[in-house]
C-alpha cells in the first residue's frame, strides 16, 4: 500500500512539474528543437532544474555510502540507434512519453493515437530483444538508467 | 522566451527532480517514464510501483485541465502522430530511455550512456524539426 501511494505521489508530482514547466505544450518542446527558427531554451531550463535536485540527492547518497560512481556500462549501437529513432518521433509530434501521458488527462484530443502507437512501439522493441538491466540498487546508483 | 517562462521551467524541473528522488528513495527505481511504462506493460512484478506512477501523471493532467482549461496539443495530423508514437515507443525501448530516463535521471547519475543518448535524441529531434519544414506531408506548424 505504501509503495502504491508513494508511486502515485511521485507520478502526480512529476506531472505537476511537467505542467508548471510548460513541457506539456508540444509547441514549446518543438521550439526547443528548432535551432534554425525561434529557439526556445525552456526545456534546457527544465533539465537543469531537475538535475540540480535529483543529481544532488544522488550525490549525497554516494557520499553517505562512501561509494564512487563506479564502472559504467559501455556504449553500444543499440543505445545510439534507439535514441536517434526516439528523437525523430519526438521532433515530429513534440511529445515524449511523460508529457504524452499527462496529456491524456490534460488535453486528450488526438494524443490517444500517439499513445496507442507508442505502446505498439514498446512491444516491437521488446520483441526485438531489448535488454532490461536490473534496476539500480544503492551500490550501483551510477549505473545507466533502465527507462 | 520570457524570464517568467524560464523561471517556471526551472521550478517545474525542480519538482520533476524531487519526484524522481521520492520515487528512487522508495525502492531504488528510476523515474524514467518510458521505463515505468515498459514495467507497467511487460513486468507483472513491477506493476505495484509502475501503474500508480502512470495514474499519478494522468491525474496531474486532469487537475491541470480543471485549473487551466484548454491546453495546446500537437498540431500534427493523425498519420504524423501515429508514426511519431511508434518511433518514440520503439526508440525509447531500444535506447533504454527517454527525456526523463536519460535526460534527467541518467544525467543526474553522471551516466556516460545517458549523455550520449541525450545528445543523440536532441540532435535527431532538431534535424526532424528542420526537415519537417520542407516536407508538407509531415508539416507540424
Amino acid at each position: 500500500m505504501r509503495t502504491t501511494l508513494t508511486a502515485f505521489g511521485s507520478g502526480l508530482l512529476f506531472g505537476v512539474g511537467l505542467l508548471v514547466s510548460g513541457m506539456t505544450d508540444p509547441h514549446r518542446v518543438r521550439a526547443f528543437l528548432d535551432f534554425a527558427g525561434r529557439w526556445n531554451p525552456s526545456l534546457a531550463g527544465v533539465m537543469a532544474g531537475a538535475i540540480a535536485v535529483h543529481g544532488t540527492a544522488l550525490w549525497l547518497e554516494r557520499r553517505r555510502l562512501g561509494v564512487s560512481i563506479g564502472a559504467q556500462a559501455p556504449l553500444d549501437a543499440r543505445l545510439v540507434i534507439g535514441a536517434a529513432v526516439f528523437g525523430v518521433g519526438w521532433g515530429l509530434a513534440g511529445y515524449c512519453p511523460g508529457p504524452a501521458i499527462v496529456s491524456l488527462g490534460l488535453a486528450p484530443g488526438r494524443v490517444w493515437v500517439f499513445l496507442s502507437t507508442m505502446v505498439v512501439g514498446v512491444l516491437i522493441g521488446d520483441a526485438m530483444g531489448a535488454r532490461h538491466a536490473p534496476r539500480g540498487a544503492p551500490s550501483t546508483i551510477a549505473q545507466a538508467p533502465t527507462c | 522566451m520570457t524570464s517568467v517562462e524560464l523561471g517556471r521551467a526551472v521550478l517545474g524541473g525542480a519538482l520533476i527532480g524531487a519526484a524522481a528522488t521520492v520515487y528512487w528513495r522508495a525502492d531504488g527505481r528510476v523515474a524514467g517514464v518510458s521505463g515505468v511504462l515498459r514495467g507497467a506493460l511487460l513486468s507483472r512484478s513491477d506493476r505495484r510501483a509502475t501503474v500508480p506512477f502512470l495514474v499519478g501523471l494522468v491525474v496531474a493532467g486532469l487537475a491541470g485541465a480543471a485549473a487551466m482549461g484548454t491546453s495546446p496539443t500537437s498540431a500534427g495530423g493523425l498519420p504524423t502522430l501515429g508514426l511519431a508514437g511508434l518511433l518514440v515507443g520503439l526508440g525509447t525501448r531500444l535506447g533504454g530511455g527517454c527525456t526523463s530516463g536519460h535526460g534527467v535521471c541518467g544525467l543526474s547519475r553522471l551516466s556516460r550512456r545517458s549523455l550520449v543518448a541525450t545528445l543523440t535524441f536532441i540532435a535527431t529531434g532538431a534535424l526532424t524539426v528542420l526537415v519537417a519544414r520542407w516536407l508538407p506531408g509531415l508539416r507540424v506548424p
